[in-house]
């Protein structure tokens, strides 16, 4: 059994006789749907203790020595994937990087094939982003290695959501009541949908916010399938009382496909400004998963400002994924 | 030998003569030659016996509507395995979809599908022809030519014709020959994308969903070109409940409007795809609860003519990728009416009503070109399926006559199951149960 006190090097300011194994259910990390709030907790208190270790003039610790990783990402990225890199070298693990553009993906090989190399090379952690949902739930049936998804398609983003979380739960030291307003393409955003997870879960209310064009269906069936949320088009309105503010990236091609009439009246409607904020609490604090399109979604002024955590965010993420990685991986068993 | 076969003891369901009793029937020749409760009356005769005792004894199920994949797709399927599971599922006659390559536009394609059927098929196969050239929705096949050829209908399937023009153009045309337009009811620019049905499991998922309104928007289109030409319409696999209260209402105003629904919309929904679940992912998609409690009340009422499978095989690979790449479909021949029997089990719907919706009501549509067909009639050509209705079983794909392996339901236990099929006299499946005793 692996206490959290007998990892000489990962030291863990944890509630005493807490083992990892009695929290921590996970094989893979696909989404934070069947996440416990005991196990997200536990999340954010192993990023703790990954701080300390980068805090240190040596940034390493030995404890994914001889597990190899790899990370598989069909589709571009620089926050996430440089940041899984380091978090896993900080971790002493060997690390390969594909990418869809170099391997044999642009020779058609299918994603099956793929996975299976992946396997036959001795991978222990496979790292995937892919454009289309659920790919990492094929990942996850077909081999034995862990799977973290680290994006698909329109479905899920959980690192990215954890690492929100602990941005969020550093400043306000708590999740219980606090109101998060998201804004922006709500139904094609995967950062938002595991954000909507993880801090229901925890105790936060949700509020959403974009046109109705921009909104998932079926929120207002009754179900078991999906958590209650709040729902309001009105920015002033969504806003009002926040304690949390998350503006998510637009893609221009929603404009494209009809569901915006133009930028100029979503930047008008919808882009978190100084002035709209002011109707969020006095101490809100400002999120965007990244990359930024200034002046889009959110202003400048906002994005680089006081209130903004987006800089801290991509630091954490670092902290989050050597987290991950150790719970799923970094033990003994 | 002996061409005679007597099956003893049964109980006989044939709603197109509203039997409903304990019986026996003997075939000879291939044709039904006598049937009744007393076998002291049997026209005398060497034949050789096959005890049905707690058996139903039906005419072989007829499915308006599968996918048999041959010529182009041969991988996925051939007329010889479709038929020969679909004999397994106990069906007799099979109607195939034009989705080949090439497509099932020309009299060619017909007497190939004809063909090869009579020399390799276990099943009598009735073609469906296009509606437009190369199923492209542009310009009418020969109409006149397929129809003498032998098709049963006319459908572009799974690309249904998107102007309303030509859909008229082609009603109006179809009214020469007395055949059915068949639509696969879907307005492609409402569905693009889409990979479920369009709700709470689609944003869960976050996979595009497909609007209810895509299938109502063309049947209520269609229903309308049906009313302004007269023409028939068969609306295929119907799915919402928005579809049955046109066709409800098309319905009142006698339009030769028809409709059909598969065992999986009756039985399943869209929680199927709830882990990505490719071999759930079927085009119109799983609905909700209420779909398709809507749907098995449309049955019973009439507004649903007919039970058809939509059986559409694929190869492993096709849907073992990414939920968006998966093709659509099901190979539902040798699950259909184990799945089905479960309304029945329920008391959702009664046997003969069942029956007579994989029988004698498809026999309507079709008509009488290809002989009586869905029925015991004595002198008519013996197709007969026997079911036990109460064995329970374990769906084992790997023990399909299909080489499509893609049905949701593996590993599942079913109620009811198919023992027997004979089709034009001889058995064209036989569980190791039904074995023939010495004769009297």
């Amino acid at each position: 059994m692996r206490t959290i006190q007998q990892e000489k090097e990962i030291s863990l300011e944890s509630k005493r006789g807490i083992t990892i194994e009695s929290v921590w259910q996970h094989k893979h990390i696909l989404d934070l749907d069947d996440f416990t709030p005991a196990e997200i907790e536990l999340v954010l208190q192993t990023t703790d203790a990954m701080h300390e270790i980068l805090s240190r003039p040596i940034k390493k610790v030995p404890a994914l020595r001889g597990k190899s990783l790899v990370t598989l990402f069909y589709e571009p990225s620089t926050r996430t994937r440089s940041s899984f890199d380091l978090a896993a070298k900080n971790l002493s693990a060997e690390v390969i990087n594909l990418a869809a553009s170099t391997s044999s993906v642009l020779k058609g090989e299918c994603l099956v094939d793929t996975l299976e190399t992946l396997e036959a090379l001795g991978t222990d952690i496979i790292i995937m982003r892919h454009p289309h949902s659920g790919a990492p739930y094929v990942a996850a049936r077909h081999v034995k290695a862990h799977i973290i998804n680290a994006g698909d398609g329109w479905h899920a983003h959980p690192t990215q959501a954890l690492l929100d979380l602990y941005t969020i739960h550093h400043h306000k030291s708590k999740f219980k009541d606090l109101k998060v307003t998201i804004i922006g393409d709500i139904k094609h955003s995967r950062v938002a949908h595991s954000n909507i997870w993880g801090l229901t879960k925890m105790g936060a209310r949700v509020t959403l916010c974009c046109p109705p064009t921009l909104l998932p269906m079926g929120l207002d069936e009754p179900n078991g399938h999906f958590p209650k949320i709040e729902v309001e088009p009105n920015i002033d309105m969504a806003l009002a009382g926040a304690d949390v503010a998350m503006a998510l990236r637009l893609q221009l091609e929603r404009q494209q496909n009809g569901l915006l009439p133009s930028m100029r009246e979503y930047k008008n409607m919808y882009q978190l400004t100084e002035e709209k904020l002011a109707k969020a609490k006095a101490d809100v604090v400002v999120l965007h998963p990244g990359p930024v399109n200034e002046d889009i979604e959110i202003s400048s002024a906002v994005a680089h400002g006081p209130r903004s955590l987006i800089n801290q965010q991509v630091t954490n993420g670092v902290a989050v994924r050597m987290a991950l990685l150790y719970l799923l991986a970094g033990g003994t068993h | 030998m002996t061409n005679s076969i007597l099956i003893n003891n049964g109980h006989i369901i044939d709603p197109s003569q509203k039997i409903d009793s304990i019986g026996s029937l003997l075939i000879t020749d291939g044709r039904i030659a006598w049937l009744g409760d007393n076998n002291d009356k049997l026209p005398a005769s060497d034949y050789d016996i096959f005890d049905a005792r707690g058996l139903i004894i039906c005419p072989g199920f007829i499915d308006m509507h599968c996918h048999l994949r041959q010529p182009g797709f041969e991988e996925k399927e051939t007329i010889a395995s479709g038929s020969q599971a679909a004999a397994k599922g106990g069906f007799t006659t099979i109607c195939c979809m034009p989705n080949t390559n090439p497509p099932l536009d020309s009299r060619g394609m017909i007497d190939y599908i004809k063909v090869t059927a009579n020399n390799e098929g276990a099943a009598r196969v009735l073609p469906i022809g296009c509606i437009s050239r190369a199923r492209a929705g542009k310009e009418l096949v020969e109409m006149g030519e397929l129809a003498e050829a032998g098709v049963i209908g006319f459908s572009d399937d799974g690309e249904p014709v998107q102007s309303s023009r030509l859909m008229r153009q082609a009603m109006e045309y179809s009214l020469a020959f007395g055949l059915p337009i068949i639509e696969h009811c879907e307005d492609k620019l409402l569905s693009e994308n889409g990979q479920i049905n369009e709700g709470i499991i689609a944003t869960k998922l976050g996979l595009c969903g497909i609007p209810n309104v895509a299938e109502e928007n063309i049947v209520s289109r269609d229903i309308a070109l049906a009313e302004l030409t007269g023409a028939r319409l068969h609306i295929a696999h119907i799915s919402t409940r928005g579809s049955v209260e046109l066709l409800r209402r098309a319905k009142e105003k006698n339009l030769k409007i028809t409709a059909e629904v598969t065992p999986h919309h009756l039985t399943l929904t869209e929680e199927r795809v709830i882990n990505y679940d490719t071999n759930a992912k079927v085009n119109p998609p799983l609905r909700t609860e209420r779909d398709v409690e809507t749907l098995i009340i449309a049955l019973k009422e009439g507004v649903i003519d007919i039970i058809v499978t939509d059986h559409a095989p694929h190869t492993d690979n096709d849907k073992l990728c990414e939920f968006a790449l998966a093709p659509f479909g099901i190979s539902a021949f040798e699950t259909a009416i184990s799945s089905l029997m479960k309304l029945v089990h329920k008391g959702f719907i009664d046997i003969n009503l069942l029956i007579a919706k994989l029988t004698a009501e498809p026999a309507k549509i079709i008509g009488h070109n290809f002989g009586n067909l869905g029925t015991l009639t004595i002198g008519e050509a013996a197709d007969i399926t026997m079911l036990n209705p109460d064995i329970e079983w374990v769906v084992d794909i790997n023990r399909f006559a299909s080489k499509g392996k893609n049905n949701p339901l593996n590993g599942e236990k079913l109620k009811g199951k198919v023992m027997a099929t004979i089709y034009n006299g001889k058995f064209t499946y036989r569980d190791d149960s039904i074995k023939p005793r010495a004769k009297s």
